[in-house]
């Protein structure tokens, strides 16, 4: 009988099949894609083109000072970051400014942090939050393919719902934005948790102080942020209740800061702090352990998986 | 009631029971030789009551040790001693083993005869029974099941539960024992019952074997035969015990503080064999198996029987053997060698060969841990899988510990279900060893 040597390696000795996580978000991103560039043209697919080529860029020079060698995944993470770098910026964002908001993104926000898996913060945000606070006339200098952001102009829904409105590149089409989120939610590879508690947080808060609801949903970088930005497994909590307490914060924050902030827009920011909090709600937040004493019914319900 | 059958998390891997589950138990062919490990279970040293040159029967005492937690070691085989001296075990380690060259006759011990029925042999008696027939927990565990069915005075034990979910996937073994054995795995129960002095017994049998369940609800009438949801690990002490009772064993006690008491189906038609016989334990039901073995087959085998007999036996396999593992894929060993004999707890013998570790499985690839939280999900006991290998892997034991890491079940379902492919349960496997190793 033909043997030869053993493979002794420790339990278990079967694996789920592996899932390719970056590769979904970019499936389900390529509605959104397709839309931006049929509305936005070929400034747009500079934009994107850029920042992906600049993220990656930096990264294989990030794991050459850093004396590793790049995954696959790495090249992979660091260019889903370029593009969602790009789809949070505007396309008359100037070339250099996408170069720089690129090279914050992945060398101050990943590398510096770790690299991917360590990184607290969002670096597609934190690229965008830099551009934001240090070239403000730049990045909201609306041209007239772009257009500004509704929360600034105003909207119908139709347009908000199915596409070519101002803005940033990716936030042009709720209905593309959602499209990708149904199918990363049908391969599971975002929490649902995180979207309804942010979407639902929203909602409330709307109600609340009588402003359109449906208007504060569709516009601006709430689903971008909600579905593809907030969901990151890598900045937002690892048990369940924690995805709720984590889209919770996020949809207050923003809704603070769209009411009442100096910015028209506040998904950045709000995801952005609650990645900050992440660790805390991490830490104090365990989970149930099995073995341990109930406090409350209450407390089983939420700890219920 | 829904929630009652079930524990939280788990995981549902290709189950791959279709190879096995529909073949009746055989007897194996008798080897030509065994090697018997004197080392089967808790009790060192273990000390060799034989010598070369010596002729032994079956279910003659060729080892013992003088610890109270031990179980003594028969022959399998009637023949002639040729070697006392330390075999490679399936643990990889070298350990004395009692070589015997059978002489086809299996002639029995003379002092090897039926104990009274049940109703006229007293509680201590098949206690010492248990214990001088070397019984241990079969499922894999190999703890001496007499000191099992004697728990301290101040831990009563009112619920027996019998485990026959067999969550491991490619494993029939206990289902194939609890069709083709079925009124010994009866009588095993009634005995573990008056022993305990329980009323209340469940026989606890995951949901994707139908047969078994109905066939046994017809059969046995004195236990509760439940159902449990398919998910692996339901045949965990403590989760099958969830599942049941809805009692949790707390952190760090054992199933009698919350007055249960869990025993394999295996564990129970041995005692009820050895009882009815006189005959110790001397072999047991394994699934041999893999998806390039030419014919799978469960068998019954005598203890000591090397691998390569009986994976010749099943036709030998398609292919080049590259791993074979004693018990399941997700939590058995991979042995060192296909010389190495069976021992009281192997229940299965999953052949995997080179291609299928190649193309199939290669795990080798690893990622960093996206903290997407899959291995808290899907842990049987809540604990947090991710963190607990990242302080492992930076040499954290005090972190591991405050963390509950000793709470771990070993089940593997974290590394299972990891997207990174990360060593997760191997890595808490390092750290409990050196939690206990410091004392800490």
């Amino acid at each position: 009988m033909d043997s030869e040597k053993l493979l002794v390696s420790p339990a278990p000795h079967i694996r789920a099949d592996h899932k390719k996580v970056m590769l979904d978000v970019v499936i389900a991103l390529l509605p959104v894609l397709a839309l931006s560039l049929y509305f936005f043209g070929l400034s747009a697919a500079i934009v994107i083109t850029t920042a992906i080529v600049s993220c990656v860029g930096f990264e294989f020079l990030m794991f050459r000072l850093r004396k590793k060698k790049p995954q696959p995944i790495d090249i992979a993470s660091a260019g889903l970051t370029g593009l969602l770098l790009a789809f949070c910026i505007t396309s008359a964002t100037p070339f250099w400014a996408v170069i720089i908001g690129s090279l914050v993104a992945i060398v101050i926000a990943k590398h510096f942090f770790g690299g991917l898996g360590y990184n607290i913060f969002n670096p597609a945000l934190v690229g965008r939050a830099f551009l934001l606070a240090s070239y403000p006339v730049a990045m909201t200098t609306w041209d007239a393919v772009s257009g500004a952001t509704p929360l600034v102009a105003g909207a119908a829904y139709g347009p908000l719902f199915y596409g070519n409105i101002g803005g940033s590149i990716g936030e042009t089409s709720a209905i593309a934005l959602l499209l990708g989120g149904l199918y990363l939610l049908y391969r599971k590879t975002i929490d649902w948790r995180i979207p309804a508690s942010y979407f639902g947080t929203v909602v409330l808060f709307s109600l609340i102080f009588r402003v359109d609801p449906l208007f504060h949903l569709l516009a601006g970088g709430l689903m971008l942020g909600a579905i593809y930005m907030a969901t990151d497994p890598v900045t937002s909590p690892v048990s369940k209740i924690g995805g709720w307490i984590f889209g919770f914060g996020c949809g207050l924050i923003t809704m603070v800061i769209r009411l009442w902030g100096g910015y028209p827009e506040g998904v950045c920011y709000s995801i952005l702090l609650m990645n900050a909090v992440v660790p805390l709600i991490d830490r104090y937040l365990p989970g149930k352990k099995f073995g341990t004493v109930r406090e409350s019914h209450a407390m089983a319900w939420l700890y219920r998986k | 009631m829904i929630f009652k059958r079930a524990f939280v998390g788990g995981i549902h891997p290709p189950e791959e029971k279709g190879l096995t589950e529909k073949l009746g138990i055989e007897e194996a062919t008798l080897p030509k030789q065994v090697v018997i490990q004197l080392h089967q279970c808790t009790g060192l040293p273990y000390r060799s009551l034989v010598k070369v040159g010596d002729l032994v029967k079956v279910g003659q005492k060729i080892g013992e040790s003088d610890k109270f937690i031990s179980a003594p070691v028969h022959s399998s085989v009637s023949g002639k001693v040729v070697a006392v001296e330390p075999r490679l075990s399936f643990m990889g380690r070298m350990s004395v083993a009692v070589v015997i060259d059978s002489d086809g006759k299996q002639d029995v011990a003379d002092d090897i005869k039926p104990y009274p029925v049940t109703e006229k042999i007293s509680i201590k008696e098949i206690i010492a029974a248990v214990k001088d027939g070397g019984i241990v927990g079969l499922g894999g565990a190999v703890f001496p099941t007499h000191i099992k069915l004697s728990p301290p005075k101040d831990k009563p034990i009112d619920n027996l539960i019998i485990n026959g979910a067999e969550c491991e996937p490619y494993l029939t073994c206990d289902y194939r024992l609890m069709l083709d054995d079925v009124f010994n795995l009866a009588y095993g129960i009634d005995v573990c019952k008056k022993v305990l002095g329980v009323d209340k017994a469940y026989i606890g049998i995951e949901d994707n074997k139908p047969v078994a369940i109905q066939y046994l609800k017809k059969k046995l009438n004195r236990i509760e035969v439940v159902a449990l949801k398919t998910k692996y690990p339901q045949g965990g002490e403590k989760q099958l015990i969830k599942s049941i009772l809805n009692r949790e064993v707390p952190s760090g006690k054992l199933p009698m503080d919350v007055s249960a008491m869990v025993m394999n189906v295996a564990t129970c038609a041995q005692i009820a064999r050895t009882l009815k016989t006189g005959m110790p334990l001397v072999d047991r039901v394994v699934t041999v198996t893999g998806k390039h073995l030419r014919r799978p087959a469960n068998l019954r085998v005598k203890i000591g029987t090397s691998y390569r007999d009986l994976i010749e036996q099943c036709g030998g396999v398609d292919g080049v053997i590259r791993k074979i593992v004693c018990g399941g894929p997700m939590m058995g060993i991979a042995v060192p060698s296909i010389d190495v004999p069976v021992h009281k707890g192997t229940s299965g013998i999953v052949v995997f060969t080179k291609k299928e570790i190649e193309e199939e499985m290669d795990y080798s690839k690893k990622d960093v841990c996206l903290r997407c939280g899959a291995c808290t999900e899907v842990c049987p006991m809540s604990l947090n899988p991710s963190l607990l290998a990242e302080y492992a892997e930076a040499g954290n034991w005090e972190m591991c510990k405050k963390l509950n890491a000793m709470d771990c079940i070993e089940c593997g379902a974290c590394s299972y279900i990891c997207n990174s492919r990360r060593d997760i349960v191997q890595l808490i496997k390092l750290a409990k060893g050196e939690i206990r190793k410091g004392g800490l």
